[in-house]
């Protein structure tokens, strides 16, 4: 047993799990999920047809359409233009999708679970030993990499994804693929400025840069993580408008597509074809996600569901510190089973990143394309001065909070 | 939105405000400058009302009910649905091999072949039809009929429906009503052209196929059967 939880507390473990059972399926089924729900956007049904020909019953309201996808991309001629730069042609798409599905690493998906107490509740005001004290050994983080520079990892390595449009712009020798590879690390550019600058607001606010502290903590140590008043959204509302909007300019969609510029210049991916381009096509909607993670865990207090602290709902509960730790305690509880927190959590995390891929989706069929003059204009006129100005509107608020001792 | 000052550059009327215009060229202008809103350069207001129509939108439609096939495909009007019941959403698609529009009487499908009481095919091989087609495609070589009254029996039918044009002459020409285009079966996809071609055989089994009366209520053949003695 010992063993066993060892390897699922593992960081390779819990990033295979991660990504292939939440990231990927959800990328693959956004595939399906915008053509669908662009459909009902503009009243149309969209595609709801595919199914295996030994089951032409098996419909599942089109569902189907992504295997469709893979397999058509998969068995796909791969072709190679003469000309290209072989060797970054083909590292290009992989730059595009790596950086994306290591920067998952950061994202707590879940609480820490204690394998051993699954069946009782976590009592916070339980010993630390002796009698009734809780087994909280071999707990398993559900969360790969905390690290104390948590989120400037994650601008760290989304940058690298910018070079995988940029290489495949210049490796692929043509015109309209180099203008959309320019035009992409421009953007990037750009759009990253206000993104990390937008964050900071949140950052001065809870103290800390690790996403599994910001969801633990909450914005005020004088109300429980799990209170949605706690999360910032509230907070840092304005934070949350910016942030979105550099990270949607960030994943390269509509409104901001220039780099694709589909009917002017087809983009960087012009020359590639097959499973090569669904990398790209991939990466793109692994990026949603992980957008939507980021926004989830920062904005929407992560994995927590509203007023469930660890030992169960909780009402009208206070902050106190037991045994060196603050813990919500106290109102009236209704009292749940370690698993079936954990459970309700890593639910409540899932619905949130989905939820915030429709909205995603959402914008990207309402919103025309910007013009790239008033995407610059956008970027480097509005977004990045009133990130700065709402850095500084946070900072003087934390300060007037410390010295008034509201947090 | 923040661009209609480009619109209007170009109508002289409605232009941007001329403050001045010079007296060596009257094309050199002083216009006042347009220059968007503070509510158009953030994008929100626009925004904000633009996902408000899409979000309407997605939401009547997925939550709506589609509206019956039927009204749908004559384009009738339906009752509003009771308030306890989800409302009728706005998608107007017809899932067209399930369900289909209403077909006019006088609709051209695929041909079919006649046939006579006792099941022979009613054609007589008169070539009239393969005569007139514009199109070339129809196919005939007569034989001769075992029955003395009727003379003629077509050996080989054949009509390839890639060149037919649909055009109906076919069945004007005909004097014996053997062949009608009114099966209201559109011609099939094919990986084949060959597979195109309908045979006789094919032609006449179309009636049962889409459930249709393959006997005229024309009669045919003179004075009967044997009327040379």
């Amino acid at each position: 047993m010992k063993t066993l939880y060892t390897v699922l507390d593992h960081p390779a473990t819990k990033w295979v799990l991660l990504v292939f059972v939440l990231v990927m399926p959800l990328a693959s089924l956004l595939t399906w999920a915008e053509r669908r729900q662009s459909a009902m956007m503009q009243d149309r049904l969209g595609p709801n047809r595919a199914a295996p020909t030994f089951a032409p019953w098996l419909k599942l309201k089109g569902i189907l359409h992504f295997v469709a996808d893979a397999i058509k991309m998969i068995s796909k001629e791969d072709f190679v233009p003469g000309n290209v730069h072989k060797g970054l042609f083909t590292l290009a798409p992989l730059l595009a999708i790596g950086p994306v599905l290591v920067a998952f690493a950061i994202i707590p998906f879940g609480p820490t679970i204690f394998p051993h107490e699954l069946t009782s509740t976590l009592d916070p005001l339980a010993p630390t030993s002796g009698e009734g004290a809780l087994n909280l050994a071999d707990s398993i983080r559900l969360q790969v990499a905390s690290f104390d520079y948590g989120l400037l990892f994650y601008f760290a390595v989304l940058t690298l994804a910018n070079y995988g449009g940029t290489l495949a712009g210049w490796a692929s020798y043509n015109k309209w693929a180099l203008l959309g590879g320019l035009r992409s690390s421009s953007q990037m550019m750009s759009y990253e400025v206000a993104m990390g600058l937008s964050l900071m607001g949140c950052f001065l606010l809870v103290g800390s840069l690790e996403p599994g502290y910001i969801v633990g903590a909450g914005a005020s140590s004088k109300l429980s993580p799990s209170n949605p008043l706690n999360w910032l959204w509230l907070w840092q509302f304005p934070a949350l408008i910016l942030f979105t909007t550099a990270a949607i300019a960030e994943t390269k969609r509509a409104p901001f597509d220039i780099p694709e510029g589909e009917p002017e210049i087809i983009g960087y991916f012009v020359e590639y074809s097959g499973l090569r381009w669904g990398l790209f096509f991939l990466a793109e909607f692994i990026e949603i996600v992980f957008i939507s993670a980021v926004i989830t865990t920062v904005f929407f207090g992560g994995y927590q569901v509203p007023f469930l602290d660890p030992d169960g709902f909780r009402i009208g509960g206070y902050m106190a510190e037991v045994n060196g730790q603050l813990v919500s305690t106290g109102g009236s509880t209704f009292k749940l089973p370690h698993a079936l927190v954990t459970a309700l959590q890593i639910g409540a995390f899932g619905l949130k990143v989905i939820l915030l891929c429709w909205f995603q989706l959402l914008v990207r069929w309402t919103l025309p394309r910007f013009r790239a003059d008033q995407l610059m204009n956008l970027g480097w006129k509005l977004l990045l001065p009133l990130a700065l100005a709402w850095t500084m509107l946070s900072a003087l608020f934390k300060l007037a909070a410390m010295s008034f001792g509201w947090v | 939105m923040a661009g209609h000052g480009h619109e209007e550059a170009h109508d002289e009327t409605a232009g941007p405000k001329v403050l001045a215009v010079s007296k060596v060229s009257p094309k050199v202008r002083t216009i006042a400058v347009v220059r968007p809103s503070e509510h158009d350069v953030t994008y929100l207001e626009a925004a904000r009302k633009g996902l408000g129509v899409t979000l309407r939108h997605f939401m009547k439609n997925f939550f709506g009910k589609r509206r019956p096939a039927e009204a749908l495909a004559k384009g009738e009007a339906v009752e509003p649905r009771s308030r306890f019941k989800p409302a009728w959403n706005e998608i107007e698609t017809i899932q067209y091999p399930e369900e289909k529009t209403h077909y006019p009487e006088r609709f051209r499908g695929l041909h079919r072949l006649m046939q006579r009481e006792d099941g022979n095919v009613r054609c007589v091989a008169c070539m009239c039809c393969p005569t007139v087609c514009p199109a070339n495609c129809i196919t005939i070589i007569p034989a001769e009929s075992d029955d003395k009254g009727v003379e003629k029996k077509p050996a080989v039918f054949e009509i390839d429906e890639l060149r037919c044009v649909v055009c109906g002459l076919c069945v004007e020409a005909c004097p014996c009503d053997a062949i009608r285009m009114d099966s209201g079966v559109h011609a099939k996809p094919v990986e084949n052209r060959g597979d195109a071609i309908m045979t006789r055989e094919l032609l006449l089994g179309l009636s049962a196929d889409v459930g249709k009366d393959p006997q005229s209520t024309a009669t045919q053949g003179g004075e009967g059967p044997d009327w040379r003695g």
